[in-house]
């Protein structure tokens, strides 16, 4: 991909519709990762009423309110530029919201059934109970060789996942995907969903570096100095543990 | 409506009851040191006579203040402002919640107005209960996302909630958020105040377009949904009036967000037949508003006390803070009343203080460390706010913190 001319390509879609709940940090924590390895980062913000582009590394989406999820979903069918990306490689994380429209179908604002961009193999219902809300703690499925997962999540929908996609991670505590069986998330290839916030590369660096190093199609980054990510993480990973 | 005047005296002997049982609950809650005992009272009172609220307020000229940043400060403004033309009673402690409210309004039976502080998820209620003159929204923007819902969700609520009302609403005509809530109002002031955050409505309210934004105007291309003509604005240090007359503003509050709040302000007083000059001479007597923007001494060194709740109040507060190389420190907790998700801090562009030395306190340090790790500022942690204060090098601390950890700060420097 990029690595040749040393630049990476990231896209974070429609700000202006998904970043409601701090999730443009995911593309912050990307960025600054990104850069202490010595690459150059091009960052795109793209608008709703903006063609997205094709040709990126990296490409992130936020959560975002009901209303404006569906208009997201509308907006990137017609424009299909984000489907055309994962046909040429790209790589995709997505939350909350975000990791909705990435499956096949939802539940709209309208109380109706919206079709997603059928990215992931997963359909998100809503759920009937009291919308999940808190700290996660979790464990990402072992083939991606990954530390734990720490999170926040702030959610009322339930997302199944169809025998195209694997679960992202197994939570011990939290709902994640509200199914019962303790998922969290999906993905397959280099697409991704999640409903965590936190947001979730701040909480978790080494999911950012997985796509750094997806995009970059290396084994291994340089390290970083990461103490300040470590010890938020131990102090969430326990509080996560308390009682409430 | 709850409550007629019809008699002389429009408290019933139930509501009487209420009230006098309210003020015992708060005597007792006080003596036992919980507080000013203000909600608990109201509690008390409203369990016994629901339409208490409605009753207080029948001889009431009631004003209502909602927003989700500066609801206080401008209740503060309004009340000094109409104390011009008569006594006014107001929860001027920030309870705004119906209890508090109630409380609040029990205390003043010889006030000819009511200023009412609000809040957001309140407005729609009280607003049906008190029968207010005038309500004035200044602004909504992303705030405890964990607890408040969805910020649009909130402006059709208030758009729903104000339909019916006959109160004048007074409206900031800069935030596509409030303007959609109040345009459903048939009595509405435009007052141009500003809003420096604009995250949470580039979506169109009224049709979800996308929303252009040329300049200070704002529109929204697909529907036509578009700032209204002000009557009212804020102009640097002056407030225009709709005679075009322009009136300096001389508050010791600081920062432009005041200056917004002061020109609503005045644009409520005149609903109340006070002319702007009388109105701004009376609000520059405000000098803190519940400690906020307080400076205090504290080990030998001056600290400015500053609160900031979320995305679009910290963004204010940067613009007022002194310049680099002054120091600042930052304080952040996540319990209940804060919202209990953090994620809200990635929202803010702590960039603003690139060359400002940096200290980082509160229950949530750590987040705000690697926040502040991420944006590539040089920042020390802290475990007690002795300790940054020791450690800051000279010059006015400005001390940014969010709810809980404000106060948390008031209760160490004695505030």
């Amino acid at each position: 991909m990029s690595m040749s001319d040393n630049s990476l390509r990231l896209v974070w879609v429609y700000p202006d519709l998904l970043s409601t709940y701090g999730d443009q940090g995911n593309a912050l924590v990307v960025e600054r990762r990104a850069r202490q390895r010595g690459l150059q980062v091009e960052r795109y913000d793209v608008r709703s009423d903006q063609p997205v582009p094709t040709s990126g590394d990296i490409y992130l989406i936020g959560g975002g309110e009901d209303r404006p999820q569906r208009l997201a979903s509308e907006r990137l069918r017609r424009d299909g530029g984000l489907q055309r990306a994962v046909g040429n490689g790209a790589i995709v994380f997505s939350v909350c919201a975000g990791y909705q429209i990435l499956g096949n179908e939802f539940i709209n604002d309208l109380g109706q059934r919206e079709p997603g961009l059928g990215l992931l193999d997963v359909v998100s219902t809503r759920g009937e109970g009291e919308r999940c809300v808190g700290d996660v703690l979790g464990d990402i499925d072992p083939q991606l060789g990954l530390p734990e997962l720490t999170g926040f999540e702030n959610h009322q929908g339930i997302t199944h996942i169809g025998p195209g996609s694997r679960p992202f991670a197994r939570v011990r505590l939290g709902k994640g995907n509200g199914t019962g069986d303790g998922t969290e998330g999906a993905y397959n290839g280099t697409v991704f969903g999640t409903y965590m916030h936190g947001p979730v590369l701040a909480r978790n660096p080494l999911i950012a570096d997985l796509l750094l190093k997806l995009a970059l199609d290396v084994n291994a980054l340089p390290p970083t100095d990461d103490r300040w990510y470590e010890a938020l993480r131990s102090e969430r990973i326990n509080a996560a543990q308390q009682p409430a | 409506m709850a409550g007629h005047p019809g008699s002389a005296d429009p408290l019933s002997p139930r509501a009487k009851l209420a009230v006098t049982a309210g003020k015992a609950a708060a005597a007792v809650s006080r003596a036992a040191g919980r507080g000013s005992g203000s909600v608990i009272g109201g509690k008390v009172a409203l369990r016994l006579d629901p339409e208490l609220l409605g009753r207080l307020a029948t001889h009431l000229d009631v004003v209502l203040v909602s927003a989700t940043n500066g609801k206080t400060t401008t209740t503060r403004l309004i009340a000094e402002a109409l104390g011009a033309s008569g006594p006014v009673v107001s929860n001027a402690l920030g309870a705004n919640m119906p209890a508090g409210i109630t409380s609040a309004l029990a205390g003043g039976s010889d006030a000819r107005f009511g200023v009412i502080e609000v809040d957001e998820k309140y407005l729609a209620g009280v607003a049906r209960d008190v029968a207010p003159k005038a309500i004035a929204l200044l602004n909504l923007s992303r705030d405890q996302l964990d607890r408040a819902g969805e910020t649009r969700m909130l402006a059709e609520k208030w758009r729903e909630g104000l339909a019916g009302s006959k109160a004048v609403v007074i409206a900031n005509a800069d935030d596509p958020l409030v303007v959609w809530a109040a345009s459903s109002s048939p009595n509405v002031v435009w007052v141009a105040a500003g809003q420096e955050w604009k995250d949470d409505a580039w979506s169109c309210p009224a049709c979800g377009g996308v929303m252009q934004r040329p300049g200070d105007d704002w529109f929204c291309g697909e529907c036509g949904f578009r700032r209204p003509a002000p009557s009212w604005a804020l102009s640097g240090d002056y407030v225009l009036d709709p005679h075009g007359s322009a009136w300096p503003i001389h508050l010791q509050l600081p920062g432009r967000a005041n200056k917004a709040n002061a020109a609503s302000s005045a644009a409520v007083a005149a609903v109340f037949g006070v002319p702007p000059q009388v109105a701004l001479e009376r609000m520059y007597q405000v000098q803190a508003v519940a400690g906020r923007y307080d400076v205090v001494q504290f080990q030998g060194r001056d600290l400015r006390l500053l609160l900031a709740k979320n995305p679009a109040g910290w963004l204010e507060t940067f613009s007022l803070i002194d310049p680099a190389p002054a120091p600042v420190v930052l304080s952040v907790n996540a319990r209940g009343a804060d919202g209990t998700d953090t994620s809200w801090l990635w929202d803010v562009d702590y960039t603003r203080l690139a060359g400002r030395p940096i200290f980082v306190l509160g229950d949530r340090k750590l987040d705000l460390a690697v926040r502040l790790e991420v944006a590539g500022l040089d920042f020390r942690v802290c475990e007690t706010l002795d300790e940054a204060v020791q450690l800051a090098p000279p010059g006015r601390i400005e001390t940014i913190a969010n709810y809980t950890a404000f106060q948390d700060l008031r209760r160490r420097v004695g505030n």
